[in-house]
């Protein structure tokens, strides 16, 4: 227990009654009232969640181009291109075209703001800062929170804050004073509603919390409901869905490569795994599953063409109990010729080959305001 | 009433058991979403995993607290797994089991005793 790291909302959370379990390294409320009430509370309102055990970035530059340049060569995306006030969502490649982390970056107009994965920020770190220092800097952002407004009443919500909430549009950014503070605000998140994400002051963090929390359509939400929420929307959780071993092409995620990057683009290629990334043609794909019974089939469940014999042809790499559905649901990957939706493959749970069908992801349409 | 360490708990009426899970135990589990019954008829030996329990975070197995067939299931559990938060101890019940050799009962707690077992 000594061990872990608090965010500053920490005791905030066991004021709450969060039921506190470790995660990357902190200890992060999973559930409050409970997991499916707190699911369906975000999807119908809106929902506060604690993410400051992400890691929050600054990279500064003689100038924003001079570090989109020295991004770009550490992601296959078009940096240069964001404009100001803009986030995009990208990853870190390796030289074998695998994905070392997922992440958020913002256009800050004189900076670039990143945002990483809990469990990766020490590792990306260390590999940002050995690829582009010192021409750049690299930040780590310590002193701040992270928080997330999630659902279709965040705009009203934040918008009673600083009405500037409600002119941004999906994955702007800009900073809005709440509560009297300034906080760094994009509008994006993890859920596939509409919501906004706020760095704050970790000083200011636990009043700003309590502020939005005595909104009455706002409820704190833990990590359990978090990962429902994700799920349902088909984004991927790096290290399970996503990982060195899968390929943006295998994980579906081409559509994040801009045309810029591509292989008949302006500046196409220069980050590492570029020569595997722009030919890849795989042989297998990241889809979104649903069993046909009632049983959830989680990450680990093997996956196979055929309800007797035959070889696996994939696993599972998250799956669980989708509240919005009202049925298991689950992501995973199968081999190209199983990976058209309505194909039926099973899974094998406690000895049993059980049916899923393969669907079309998101598995519930994204409310974002574009 | 009788309780497992596995915080189940046991109604006896001569040598038929009926089995759930203690009002601890649901909300540990959290939301349950999916419980999967044994049929009736089957022959089960104590510590046998015989249900499986599912919550939105986690599965769980329950294991066979006695030696015995398996006389009646709750079915409407299946249908309606969010029941087991609902009324654990009570309506949520989960199988009865004909009990082969009711002595197996002695090694299980009074209430008294499980709700030290929780603290």
């Amino acid at each position: 227990m000594s061990d872990l790291r608090i965010t500053p909302l920490h005791a905030l959370h066991l004021e709450l009654g969060g039921k506190m379990v470790p995660f990357a390294g902190y200890d992060m409320p999973v559930q409050f009232a409970g997991i499916m009430g707190e699911h369906q509370h975000t999807r119908a309102k809106a929902g506060l969640f604690d993410v400051s055990h992400m890691g929050q970035v600054i990279l500064r530059g003689a100038s924003f181009d001079a570090v989109a340049r020295g991004f770009e060569t550490l992601v296959p995306m078009d940096v240069l291109g964001l404009g100001t006030g803009r986030q995009r969502y990208g990853f870190f490649t390796n030289d074998a075209g695998g994905i070392t982390d997922d992440l958020m970056f913002a256009n800050r107009g004189d900076h670039l703001f990143v945002v990483v994965n809990a469990a990766c920020k020490d590792a990306d770190i260390a590999a940002m800062r050995a690829a582009l220092e010192p021409e750049i800097s690299v930040e780590p952002v310590t002193d701040r929170a992270l928080l997330a407004l999630q659902g279709p009443a965040a705009e009203t919500v934040l918008a009673g804050l600083d009405p500037d909430a409600a002119a941004m549009r999906f994955m702007d950014v800009r900073d809005l004073v709440l509560d009297g503070v300034t906080c760094w605000v994009s509008r994006s998140g993890y859920t596939g509603e509409d919501g906004y994400e706020l760095s704050v002051p970790a000083d200011a963090a636990e009043a700003l919390a309590r502020r939005l929390l005595d909104h009455a359509d706002v409820a704190p939400i833990g990590l359990g409901a978090r990962d429902s929420l994700r799920l349902e929307a088909g984004l991927c959780l790096y290290g399970h869905d996503i990982d060195t071993a899968t390929t943006p092409a295998e994980a579906a995620l081409t559509w994040a490569i801009q045309k810029a990057r591509r292989a008949d683009g302006a500046r196409a290629g220069g980050f590492p795994g570029a020569d595997r990334i722009l030919t890849d043609s795989p042989t297998r794909r990241r889809v979104g599953l649903r069993p046909d019974g009632r049983a959830p089939m989680r990450e680990g469940v093997l996956l196979f063409a055929e309800e007797t014999g035959g070889e696996m042809i994939g696993r599972i790499t998250s799956g669980g109990f989708g509240p919005t559905l009202g049925g298991p649901v689950a992501m995973g990957y199968v081999p190209l010729e199983h990976a058209a939706p309505g194909t039926r493959v099973f899974g094998e749970l406690r000895g049993k080959r059980l049916p899923l069908t393969v669907e079309k992801l998101p598995f519930v349409a994204a409310g974002f305001k574009r | 009433m009788k309780f497992t360490e596995e915080h189940e708990w046991l109604l006896v009426e001569g040598d038929l058991v009926t089995v759930g899970i203690t009002a601890h135990a649901a909300e540990q589990l959290g939301d349950v979403v999916f419980v999967e019954l044994p049929d009736v008829g089957d022959t089960v030996s104590k510590d046998d995993e015989i249900v499986v329990i599912e919550s939105v975070k986690a599965a769980s197995d329950i294991l066979a607290p006695i030696d015995g067939e398996i006389v009646e299931v709750n079915a409407a559990i299946v249908d309606e797994p969010a029941k087991v938060n609902e009324d654990p101890q009570g309506e949520a019940w989960f199988f009865k089991v004909k009990a082969s050799d009711p002595s197996q009962m002695d090694d299980y707690m009074d209430e008294a005793a499980y709700q030290s077992f929780i603290g």
